[in-house]
């Protein structure tokens, strides 16, 4: 009951941080969409070079998102945001590439190859194969990937309130510094209700970007 | 017309050096079906893909309607050859109606020009347009799937075709269906076809030559009945198969071997009747009812020294079969009813003269036609 009292009272700071928390993961992830995908065509093209490259994507996963923070700290202050927002859309780019790469390098190395053969021996290009015959088949593959992006990095995006970033994370770390349940247990149940619902947000743009066909 | 002149595909190292097909000669001409043969790993598959270089040729030349290939750009050689696959391909993205316009567009055709030549091509493979054309691949069944990719590959009316066991997918009985279908257009369109194959029965069925591989080689490539009846050597006698005299029932049509006999009403006298086999060296005269339709035979012996009319001795017909059927069919009737001939009928069911056991036997011994080597 106190809770929910709590809770209502303070509606609007906490749709504020909602918001904020919406917008790191947004942009991170979005950005992450813009290089992730070509890079998992790209590495399509050589077996060993998307071996490193999926490599590389998964060590930095193992990489705890607060060390990653504090590694982060001295490189950006050169530029005067060693803290706050930076860092943490920069670390959840990197923390989404994982999931956005390999599933682009999957769904396009997946593709039926008697799909890859009918298109090449009806002379299409290489680009109009990726276009009108790759990319769409592997929508809603990639789509996945992104989905898993954002859940795990609304998890990631909380804990950047310790850097100053914003967030439903200054709910939780003001209710383990301050001792206030409610505030942990509110900020907490919000984080988790914000990844439930843009995950099944996303799932609709999946079903909207996947051709009718598949 | 194709021409493949010394055409050779090596794979791998200079010190193990596979030879996929070892300087490939053969001349496809306009508006055949070339039909290539062997079984797997021969190198059949290897030569077509090089004609339309989704397989680099190692050394050789391939001309089509007499012009040298390698002048063209791989994606401009592709776009004016068809090619059809026997997983098919359809893009699952697409609707049929797309499927069958890629290639038109890409070559630059206007939307409604593309639409209207996949509707006509929808249309020539029996299926309705404005069902069909804007349903999805998954919505259409594997037969009707395989005929869309062959018509995708008809759409910018290439020259020529190549089809990789285009039907090898399909279920036995609409295989049979479809294949008719291709002929039946083939026959029309006159396309330059290379179509593999590991089937004899398809080979002989489709091919108006057959080449037959070893090995990155041709063994023998000749006309079906050729292979058939003088195969060049005994791998090609084993591949084709013990029974080749039996498939060269399926390339002769009764009509070719049909005798005429008497065919009389039932009225006629016997003394008649006897006299009109003896001219025409007959062993029986078939009764006809008013339309000429076979009703009743009455052996030849049987009309010596026989009273009344014919219709007193005749027997009725067991079993008739249309003149344009070929000899397969005709011989698996004989020995169904036990019978030493058996009646032809024209479209209308009127008689068309009799096939007997020694016009089917004197047809097979016959030398086949010698066709002058390509």
């Amino acid at each position: 009951m106190e809770l929910i009292w709590f809770a209502v009272g303070n509606r609007d700071a906490i749709a504020g941080m909602a918001l904020e928390h919406i917008t790191i993961v947004g942009v991170a992830v979005g950005l992450a969409i813009l290089t992730g995908v070509p890079l998992g065509i790209a590495i399509t093209q050589n077996r060993r070079i998307a071996d490193v490259v999926l490599y590389a994507a998964s060590i930095i996963v193992t990489v705890p998102s607060i060390a990653l923070f504090g590694l982060m700290i001295p490189i950006l202050s050169t530029i005067g945001h060693g803290i706050g927002w930076l860092p943490a859309v920069i670390a959840i780019l990197l923390y989404s590439q994982l999931p956005i790469v390999r599933n682009t390098y999957t769904a396009i190395t997946n593709v039926d190859p008697a799909l890859r053969e009918a298109a090449r021996g009806m002379g299409m290009t290489p680009l109009q194969r990726m276009w009108r015959v790759e990319l769409p088949i592997a929508v809603p593959v990639i789509m996945a990937g992104v989905r898993t992006a954002v859940v795990m990095n609304i998890g990631v995006a909380a804990i950047a309130a310790y850097i100053g970033a914003g967030g439903l994370g200054v709910l939780i770390s003001r209710g383990i510094s301050q001792t206030d349940p409610r505030q942990l247990i509110i900020g907490a149940l919000a984080v988790s209700l914000l990844a439930i619902v843009a995950d099944r947000a996303l799932y609709r743009v999946q079903k909207l970007l996947t051709p009718a066909g598949l | 017309m194709i021409q493949l002149e010394d055409l050779t595909k090596t794979f791998g190292a200079a010190n193990r050096l596979v030879v996929a097909a070892d300087r490939i000669n053969m001349t496809v001409p306009s508006g055949e079906i070339c039909v290539l043969l062997g079984p797997s790993g021969c190198g059949k598959t290897t030569t077509l893909k090089m004609v339309n270089r989704l397989v680099r040729p190692t050394s050789g030349r391939i001309l089509i309607n007499g012009e040298d290939t390698s002048g063209l750009d791989d994606i401009a050689l592709r776009r004016q050859i068809g090619y059809v696959i026997q997983q098919i391909g359809l893009f699952p993205n697409m609707t049929v109606e797309e499927n069958i316009c890629v290639v038109p567009r890409m070559l630059g055709w206007d939307a409604g020009r593309a639409k209207a030549r996949a509707a006509e091509l929808i249309d020539l493979v029996g299926l309705d347009p404005h069902q069909f054309l804007r349903r999805y691949p998954k919505e259409l069944s594997g037969g009707q799937q395989q005929r869309i990719g062959v018509i995708r590959a008809l759409a910018a009316d290439p020259p020529v075709m190549l089809m990789d066991e285009p039907f090898g997918a399909i279920d036995p009985i609409n295989r049979e269906i479809i294949q008719n279908e291709f002929l039946k257009m083939q026959a029309e369109l006159k396309k330059t076809i290379m179509f593999v194959s590991h089937d004899i029965d398809e080979a002989v069925k489709m091919a108006d030559k057959i080449a037959i591989f070893r090995g990155g080689r041709i063994e023998q490539y000749d006309t079906p009945d050729r292979i058939l009846a003088r195969p060049a050597n005994d791998f090609v006698a084993n591949f084709v198969g013990a029974d080749r005299t039996l498939k060269r029932l399926r390339l002769i049509d009764a009509r070719q071997v049909a005798q005429d006999a008497p065919a009389l009403p039932a009225e006629t006298a016997p003394q008649e009747a006897a006299r009109l086999a003896l001219a025409a060296g007959a062993p029986v005269v078939v009764v006809v009812d008013a339309a000429r339709r076979p009703v009743g035979y009455v052996p030849a012996e049987a009309l010596a020294g026989a009273r009344g009319t014919l219709s007193g001795l005749a027997q009725p017909m067991p079993v008739t079969m249309p003149a344009q059927c070929d000899l397969r069919a005709v011989v698996s009737e004989m020995f169904t009813h036990d019978m030493r001939w058996l009646a032809c009928t024209d479209a209308e069911g009127r008689f068309a003269g009799i096939v007997t056991q020694r016009a089917v036997t004197a047809a097979l011994s016959e030398a086949a036609p010698a066709v002058a080597a390509q």
